[in-house]
């Protein structure tokens, strides 16, 4: 992490309530340009959720979110898009009657990006070249999760949060898109990686945050996390608890 | 040769060189302009429908408003047809813009909110106490305006517009963008597209082009009472043309309209007793067999339709 920059993106105790239960409850953090940071907690710790609000599909009931000093809370997804926003999702859900092309299109077009990568050279890149004419609908798992990522890439993002985007892949593959996530973030894109892998995690993040019923309890690099108790005890405790 | 160009082309001005033709060689005039008629609103579902997931159940409503629209002008400001046929057109949009809320409910809630509107405009046009402005149950008669052929003319030209607005929706990244919004709302917003602002626009886009079909209705028939022109049969067969046919392509509602329409007239001409039987076995046998309309037969063998 480099301290000197200036943060892209600033959490200050941000919640999110689901009826009455609490899925954020006061989480603040930051990343900086060409960060990568990594988001890790137990399931229904309130990672995606997290994603949710920062991307804007949902509005925080408390707190703020500042993507490039301007208050983004609340803001419609779309606009975040255009002022360099984007995501994945943990279950990616394309345009499935679309072809790959045309889903890239789409993003193309109404991204408000300029400068953004080509087709060609995403289809290249995340190796979708060869079912680029064929529907979404026809596409595996890990083929729909990397049309996921293309559509949020042609739009270029300044800051790209990634939904367990590793999920199912294989070790090849890991190695493969832990790369990929790299050279991005070597771009200047500020980049949240949420994922289960900590092995994943280990290899591509700067500094992790831990996460457990909605706030915070750890945060700096996955070697000392592992060694702290709390993170410890969470991590168990989840692990028992299914 | 740009897609569009040659959907231009090779089926936009066959139709209407088609349709223009006609009545020179074919005596039942009435049919002719029925056809073209559902031609129109067929394609105004595809709009809706096809290209962003909404099925208006109650898309007469639109039909009737423009009807009415027509109808009040010509009536009460002796307003000239052509110009008249537009106002029909806002009218339709004006209906439209008040609607836009039912595009907050999806799937069955849309489509029976959607008939519930249509019911209620129905209701009011016909409603005794504004015979002084609609004429209420009584019906209008349109004695000044009267003129089929010029009426005919008119309804080929708004269906040439329909089909170019479909062949530009099949042919642009907007028309990229409003089935990305039909087929995952999320993920298009995350595409940076407006889902609100794309489906207001195919929503007012779709009741335009019913509008201006009811204006040209009102000004052939010119004699006419609310349950003509708000008549459910006109939301069904449009829909149930578009669906046979293939929706989310140019040549699905027209083939849709051409097969189902032909067959209904020539059912209903030789063997009307056993019309609404063969009808209806012919439409199930559809849902069951083709649920994506005959276009999919080609799609199937990886043709590509347009
Ligand atoms: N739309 C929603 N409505 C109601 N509750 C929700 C909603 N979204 C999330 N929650 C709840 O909020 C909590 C946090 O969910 P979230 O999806 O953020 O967890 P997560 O950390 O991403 O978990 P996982 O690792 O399983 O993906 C969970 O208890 C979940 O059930
Ligand atoms: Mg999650």
């Amino acid at each position: 992490m480099s301290p000197e920059k200036t943060p892209i993106l600033e959490v200050s105790k941000l919640v999110k309530r689901f009826g009455g239960f609490h899925a954020l409850d006061g989480l603040s953090f930051h990343v900086v340009p060409g960060e990568i940071l990594g988001l890790v907690g137990p399931n229904g710790s309130g990672k995606t959720t997290a994603i949710n609000v920062i991307s804007g599909l949902y509005a925080p009931d408390g707190g703020e979110v500042v993507f490039d000093n301007v208050s983004s809370g609340g803001v419609a997804s779309h606009k975040l898009v255009h002022r360099g926003i984007n995501r994945t999702f943990q279950v990616p859900k394309p345009f499935l009657s679309l072809t790959v092309r045309e889903n890239i299109q789409v993003a193309l077009a109404y991204g408000g990006a300029t400068g953004a990568p080509s087709i060609a050279e995403l289809l290249e890149e995340y190796r979708l070249k060869e079912v680029a004419d064929r529907p979404a609908a026809d596409l595996n798992s890990a083929q729909q999760k990397m049309l996921d990522l293309t559509r949020a890439l042609a739009t270029r993002p300044r800051l790209l949060l990634l939904d367990e985007l590793a999920a199912g892949l294989n070790p090849a593959e890991l190695d493969w898109i832990a790369g990929r996530i790299k050279a991005l973030a070597a771009t200047g894109m500020a980049i949240i990686v949420v994922e289960h892998l900590m092995g994943f995690i280990e290899q591509i993040t700067d500094r992790v945050i831990v996460l457990n019923a909605g706030k915070e309890i750890f945060e700096g690099t996955l070697a000392t996390a592992v060694r702290e108790p709390q993170v410890i005890e969470v991590f168990l405790g989840g692990e028992h608890a299914h | 040769m740009h897609n569009a160009s040659k959907h231009l082309l090779f089926i936009l001005a066959p139709l209407v060189v088609v349709f223009a033709l006609l009545p020179g060689v074919y005596q039942n005039h009435l049919l002719l302009f029925n056809f073209v008629i559902f031609l129109i609103l067929a394609q105004g579902v595809n709009i809706i429908y096809g290209f962003t997931g909404y099925l208006p159940f109650g898309y007469v409503g639109f039909f009737g408003a423009g009807a009415y629209g027509f109808a009040i002008m010509v009536m009460h400001l002796q307003t000239p047809a052509p110009l008249a046929v537009l106002v029909g057109g806002g009218v339709a949009v004006l209906l439209g813009l008040l609607l836009t809320p039912l595009l907050r409910l999806s799937g069955a809630y849309f489509a029976i909110a959607n008939l519930a509107a249509s019911l209620a405009v129905l209701h009011f046009v016909a409603n005794p106490a504004l015979e002084g402005i609609t004429k209420g149950p009584y019906g209008v008669s349109l004695t000044g305006t009267f003129n089929p052929t010029h009426a005919y003319y008119a309804a080929v030209v708004v269906m040439a517009l329909t089909v170019g607005a479909v062949v530009y929706l099949k042919n642009s990244p907007f028309g990229l963008a409003l089935q990305a919004v039909r087929e995952d709302a999320v993920s298009a917003s995350m595409a940076g597209v407006n889902i609100i602002k794309m489906r207001v626009i195919a929503w007012l886009a779709s009741a335009l082009v019913a509008g201006l079909a009811g204006g040209i209705y009102a000004w052939y028939v010119s004699v006419f009472y609310p349950d003509n022109v708000f008549s459910g049969e006109f939301s069904i067969f449009a829909i149930v043309f578009a669906l046979f046919g293939g929706v989310a392509t140019i040549t699905g509602p027209i083939v849709g309209v051409l097969i189902l329409y032909g067959i209904y007239n020539l059912i209903g001409f030789t063997t009307p007793q056993y019309f609404q039987l063969i009808y209806g076995l012919l439409i199930m046998g559809l849902v069951l067999f083709l649920p994506a309309g005959l276009v999919s037969l080609a799609t199937r063998r990886g043709w590509h339709v347009p």
